[in-house]
């Protein structure tokens, strides 16, 4: 019943899938190309994240990882967090675990939604792609706007957090690694 | 080509990790295994629902809805197929210049950019389940307002 529970969406959007092969065959086809393109992309981006992840829970002390993206770590946090942001692959739900896997080790709030705010827009793979599709003038664009904006919403939502709701999070990331 | 550096880092460090010591590097394994059990389910509902509302639409209509024309109504459309759906960047952007050349409009578009890679509906479980629902609502919310401002530059600049 557990595991039931655990993977309810996943199969009911399996029923859904199976509907759509008797009601529209080619619609069905389509959507399990694009799952296919999916599954393969996750079954390939996360395996080493989370190898890596495991091993900066071994391996990095926390009081080191407190004293370059911890509380009070300034400027050179937050562009830490930008840069490892900015250089990341895969989708934003990737992120989740990672930002838990940092917060165990002391990273400042702020300094987890600044990575969360420049994985979702600054990834320089993505960036690339952009660039190749849209153009130079609106990749700049936006990525001119999209820096700001990623320091608004980190702001803004830093600033709305209660403590208790802020440690509440930090609880339940350690229950999730 | 960007997973290679990955799979070289972690291969690397894992091997480094293994010299140093065999136990520890067992520990960061186990740890590794569980916390990508812990989001696999997820991972899969949601992959499997995007792919059929995907499928849903055709770039014939998505492209009728959003053209150049539609002004604010087509950039609000463009918004919220942005977080609905949830693809990665190199199927995207190519599908994006699609779009542009079947009578899309770059402010849509740029709405429709915005919010696939900041929103994320079908990912709020998920998002929830690590940050609460206060946070997941505000950062969502933000990000689908600012998606406009960022809109409305584009429809400036880039014509």
């Amino acid at each position: 019943m557990k595991i039931v529970k655990k993977y309810l969406i996943f199969i009911i959007a399996l029923i859904v899938l199976v509907l759509m092969f008797i009601l529209n065959k080619s619609m069905a086809l389509n959507a399990l190309g694009t799952i296919k393109i999916s599954i393969r992309e996750m079954l390939l981006i996360l395996p080493p994240v989370f190898v890596l992840l495991g091993l900066l829970d071994v391996w990095v002390p926390r009081d080191t990882m407190v004293k370059f993206m911890g509380e009070g770590s300034g400027l050179l946090g937050a562009f830490i967090a930008f840069i490892i942001g900015s250089s990341a692959a895969g989708p934003l739900y990737v992120v989740f675990p990672i930002a838990a896997a940092f917060m165990n080790k002391g990273t400042s709030f702020i300094n987890i939604l600044i990575l969360i705010g420049a994985w979702s827009t600054t990834k320089i793979p993505m960036l690339l792609f952009e660039y190749g599709s849209l153009g130079p003038k609106f990749m700049l664009t936006r990525l001119s706007l999209n820096i700001p904006i990623i320091l608004v919403i980190a702001f803004t939502i830093n600033k709305a957090m209660k403590k208790n709701e802020i440690d509440t999070i930090y609880e339940t990331a350690k229950n999730a690694n | 080509m960007h997973n290679k550096i990955f799979y070289s880092l972690a291969i690397i460090l894992l091997t480094v990790s293994f010299y140093k010591d065999k136990t520890k590097t067992k520990k960061s394994l186990v740890k590794a295994w569980k916390s990508f059990e812990n989001i696999l389910p997820q991972m899969l509902g949601m992959i499997t629902s995007i792919g059929i509302i995907i499928a849903l639409f055709s770039p014939d209509t998505i492209s009728k809805i959003i053209g150049s024309s539609s002004g604010w109504l087509g950039v609000f459309i463009a918004a919220i197929i942005g977080s609905i759906t949830l693809i990665p960047a190199f199927v995207a952007f190519p599908m994006a210049a699609i779009l542009l050349q079947n009578g899309a409009g770059y402010m849509q578009i740029s709405a429709f950019a915005s919010t696939l890679t900041m929103v994320g509906i079908l990912t709020l479980p998920l998002e929830i389940k690590f940050f609460g629902k206060k946070f997941t609502i505000m950062r969502n919310c933000l990000a689908f307002i600012l998606s406009f401002f960022v809109a409305f530059v584009i429809g400036k600049v880039v014509s």
